[in-house]
């Protein structure tokens, strides 16, 4: 192709330039050109939520996103939030409340997770609830992943 | 046997070990691996519900960027043996599956064209460029006219639409209608659903052509049946063909079919000579994945002055759209309707009577829960009709006709036989659970202040991993009784243990591992559970119909049995003791004839490795330190329980908020409580879908208007409560370890118990509902009927 674009951003804290085409989405160029799998692509128009990623520390969906609108940004995906044994305080508190199943939504709830986090006080059940009505889970039934959000919140305030 | 009884890992709260991968985003779902030279599938799908191919151009697509070649129905010719869903029901008419449409579409969605290029967006660029002529044939989306009219057939081959129809008596039912003091007759409907995995569905296929293998990477909940039928339908052997399922991300039914796409991929793989994917997107889910349910249910309850159910009456229209599904057939989900109706409920006289229609529409298939959400829906809304109209509790007219503890086994009017489960206690533990007197008086006051409050009951049983005495859908010949483990120990101690019951989101690696550490007596840490993969074990069909934890956890019991036998022998010559007396404790073996322990390590060593430790002979004998052993249940056992919800309707936009949710169930022995908490969540969280805002709507043309998230409508976290699931601790079915299916109830009782709270907020009203999903519209036109009618 010869409309290339030339793209330079960091992920994961490590810099990139790619070329890539300018319709490529964010989603597919982590996936496909940087082999970060642990994004995954449940909708393709915006509604389940779980490509969301972090973007310059803001929750965006990586399926609405080009690749080439993340050029000079800092992009975190889910393999940065941590590694199997050493896992963040929100990875920790999902496996303790199971708060996944199937994993299919997960690095998008995570995301969202450390997003409101980040944001807001997320005084009552409800707040957090609200927070995560962008990410449709099928296995789960929210419960235990509104617990799970609550219990990271308790313990990151609490440090 | 076990040493002691005293099991450390079964029925506690372990901590998955998928989650860790899992939650770092290191799972491997099958659209995460990449082969060198993988091509892509992208297809060209039907825009008519019904219609002829004239004629497909392929000439531009193919000159497209990127393009390897296009393949129409005409260009696989050959490539395969046809494959039909097989049912010894009478009155069946099967259905032969295209695997790319060839001379005619019978449903929107359908794969016409297959694009493969060297991405997905090229493959995509060029499919849009396929120019396909069509001549549109009669409509058949309407089940009841296609039911009439056989001028409009879908299949011309074939007699009618009716793909299948069944009917079930018992007693004299007129003679019981006869003798009622209360009759309640009515049209229910349940809409159309789709299982809406958060992983679409997804196929990677290599072909090895120096060893004249295939593997295949599915997103499926049955590789075992797909490695099974794509044997027969390539003409490959089983021992050169492999069908892994890694980490799938859920299923609930949707994925335990056979779809065209699963069967294309390997052909196209041969045929090229390249690795070839597709990979799903939403929409094609939404239109080409089986959907769920979709039946209109004529019923009809006589009850005695007392409430006592006398008889009972339905006629059950099924909408199986275009194709019998395979290996399920089209009567899986319909007949299960009338088969499950009578409930967990004494009913002496009853007829029941279904037929299966095709229409111009994706087939339907499995979907958690299968006919039974549909069945408990109608029964328990007859129940609560009956019980208004004799002012009796709804609590009073279930406990009056539910089997008691005494009378099990009964067999239901159907034939179907429940074995001894908590269907009384079930009830009572959830209105205890709920505070139902107290909720009741509550509700009575907000009524007093013009609120819409109700207050919802549902009651069903259920038959769980159901063994080789019955079929997993009506008279399919695929014997899904039972399932495998091998379990063995390597020449350095490792344990590993294959199973062919595959995990998509459940957790079976670590409840699995559970069962196996407490039989061998080891640390949970030691097991390794592998699974998803046809070549784990030599027969296998998968997860489905709440099969996995019955069936797998008994295999895992037979096989350590088999196992811990073989340790022993070797175990009694290390430790010069009789087998009889060696223990194993926390993996370490010891004798009273030797002070001396070993671990599995040093005994695996002995054995394998150090020569002369083990006679020969004895050796020869006891062969590899490894069991494999099949687990049939027979019979399967009953799951129970009990729903609860309150609801409240918002009087200005009718949206149904539920504030309660209480289940009691009895699952037999729980293998971990906090994955069945997560699978009772979950599955009720559907109901709750199924109940208030997921329909799959096709309008008179066949075209799909909700072929997107934003119309297929799934309940996010505001829409879902906070639930309470009681376990009740009961006598343990005669399972091998007591252990019940439990990962379809949610699903099975949330419809009917939101459709009773909601029926129940709008009882002032003097309106029923009849319908699902009760959406915010139904709302609105029930009230201004009944604005109407005053």
């Amino acid at each position: 192709m010869s409309n290339l674009k030339t793209i330079s951003l960091t992920v994961n804290g490590e810099k990139v330039v790619r070329q890539v085409e300018p319709r490529l989405l964010l989603a597919d160029f982590l996936r496909n050109e940087l082999n970060l799998t642990g994004t995954h692509i449940g909708c393709e128009h915006g509604i389940c939520g779980a490509c969301t990623l972090l973007v310059n520390g803001d929750s965006v969906r990586s399926c609405l996103t080009l690749a080439i609108q993340v050029d000079g940004a800092e992009v975190t995906t889910v393999e940065a939030h941590g590694k199997p044994d050493s896992m963040s305080v929100v990875q920790e508190k999902f496996q303790q409340c199971h708060g996944l199943q199937c994993g299919f939504c997960t690095p998008g709830m995570l995301a969202t997770a450390e997003d409101l986090l980040n944001k807001y006080p997320l005084v009552t059940e409800e707040d957090i609830r609200e927070g995560l009505s962008g990410n449709i889970c099928r296995c789960t039934g929210y419960q235990n992943i509104v617990d799970a959000v609550a219990a990271a919140r308790d313990e990151v305030r609490s440090q | 046997m076990p040493e002691s009884n005293s099991s450390q890992y079964v029925g506690s709260r372990v901590k998955r070990r998928e989650d860790p991968r899992l939650l770092t985003g290191r799972g491997r779902y099958v659209d995460d691996i990449k082969v060198a030279g993988m091509l892509h599938i992208a297809f060209r799908r039907s825009d008519y519900s019904h219609a002829r191919i004239l004629s497909i151009d392929t000439s531009a697509a193919k000159a497209s960027p990127g393009v390897v070649e296009v393949f129409t129905a005409k260009d696989i010719e050959g490539e395969f043996n046809p494959v039909l869903a097989q049912s010894r029901m009478r009155d069946y008419q099967p259905t032969i599956m295209q695997i790319l449409a060839a001379d005619k579409v019978r449903f929107v969605g359908e794969a016409v064209v297959a694009v493969v290029a060297e991405s997905r967006y090229l493959a995509e660029d060029a499919a849009a460029l396929v120019e396909i002529e069509y001549d549109e044939l009669p409509l058949v989306t309407d089940p009841e006219q296609a039911l009439i009219n056989s001028s409009a057939k879908l299949h011309e081959q074939m007699d009618s639409n009716v793909l299948l129809q069944r009917e079930f008596n018992r007693g004299d039912v007129d003679e019981a209608f006869y003798g009622a003091s209360v009759y309640i007759k009515e049209r229910f409907r349940f809409t159309r659903k789709t299982s809406l995995a958060m992983e679409n569905r997804t196929y990677l296929a290599e072909y090895n052509s120096a060893e004249q293998a295939l593997t295949l990477h599915t997103t499926s909940q049955v590789p075992g049946i797909i490695r099974d039928i794509l044997v027969d339908a390539l003409d490959i052997p089983g021992s050169h063909l492999r069908v892994v399922a890694p980490d799938v991300g859920g299923g609930f039914g949707g994925k335990t079919s056979l779809y065209p796409e699963e069967v294309l991929a390997p052909i196209l793989a041969k045929k090229l000579e390249r690795p070839v994917k597709w990979t799903g997107d939403r929409i094609e889910d939404l239109i080409s994945t089986s959907q769920g349910f979709d039946e209109i249910i004529d019923a009809e309850i006589a009850v005695d002055r007392e409430g006592r159910i006398l008889g009972l009456r339905a006629d059950v229209i099924g909408d199986v759209g275009a194709y019998s599904i395979y290996p399920w057939t089209a009567g899986i989900e319909p007949v299960q309707v009338v088969s499950f109706l009578p409930g967990p409920y004494k009913i002496e006289n009853y007829h029941g009577r279904v037929r299966g229609v095709a229409t111009s529409k994706p087939p339907t298939g499995p979907y958690r829960g299968v006919g039974r959400p549909v069945s408990t829906f109608v029964m328990e809304r007859l129940v609560d009709m009956a019980a208004r109209e004799l002012q009796m509790d709804p609590r009073e007219i279930r406990q009056r006709n539910l089997v008691q503890p005494h009378e099990f086994p009964y067999k239901a009017a159907s034939g179907i036989v429940w074995d001894q489960s908590g269907f009384t206690q079930g009830l009572n533990g959830a209105c205890e659970a709920i505070g139902y007197d107290g909720l009741r008086r509550t509700q009575a006051q907000a009524r007093a202040q013009g609120r819409m409050v109700g207050i919802g009951i549902a009651s069903f049983a259920e038959l769980t991993g159901i063994g080789s005495r019955l079929s997993a859908s009506p008279g399919m010949p695929i014997n899904t009784g039972t399932e495998t483990a091998s379990i063995s120990v390597d020449s350095t101690g490792g344990i590993t243990a294959r199973f062919g019951v595959t995990s998509y989101g459940q957790g079976l690696e670590t409840s699995l591992a559970q069962v196996v550490a407490d039989e061998l007596n080891v640390e949970i840490s030691q097991i390794r559970i592998l699974q998803g993969d046809s070549a784990a074990v030599s027969h296998s069909t998968g997860s489905y119909a709440s099969r996995g934890a019955v069936l797998g956890a008994g295999a895992a019991i037979l096989a350590c049995r088999a196992l811990d036998q073989k340790l022993k022998a070797v175990a009694a010559i290390l430790l010069s003791s009789s087998a009889e007396d060696i223990l194993i404790r926390d993996g370490v073996f010891s004798g009273p004839g030797s002070d001396e322990k070993l671990t599995f390590k040093d005994l695996a060593k002995a054995y394998y490795s150090q020569m002369g430790l083990i006679p020969a002979p004895i050796r020869n004998e006891i062969g590899e330190l490894s069991a494999t052993q099949m687990y049939d249940p027979e019979w399967g056992t009953t799951s129970s329980a009990t729903h609860i919800a309150l609801v409240e309707i918002d009087p200005d936009t009718f949206k149904v908020k539920v504030d309660k949710y209480v289940v009691a169930e009895d699952c037999g022995q729980m293998l971990n409580p906090m994955i069945v908490d997560g699978q009772v969540h979950g599955g009720v969280a559907q109901g709750i879908g199924a109940a208030l805002y997921e329909e799959m709507i096709y309008d008179e043309q066949g075209q799909n208007l909700t072929a997107s998230l934003v119309d297929y409508v799934v309940p996010s976290a505001t829409e879902i409560p906070r639930m309470d699931v009681v376990h009740l601790d009961l006598e343990k079915p005669k399972t091998l370890g007591g252990v019940r299916g439990m990962g379809e109830g949610g699903t099975i009782g949330a419809p009917a118990a939101i459709a009773n709270a909601v029926a129940d907020a709008l009882a002032p009203l003097g309106q029923q509902v009849t319908t699902l999903p009760v959406t915010p519209q139904r709302i609105f036109e029930l009230v201004q009927a009944a604005k109407a009618n005053q």
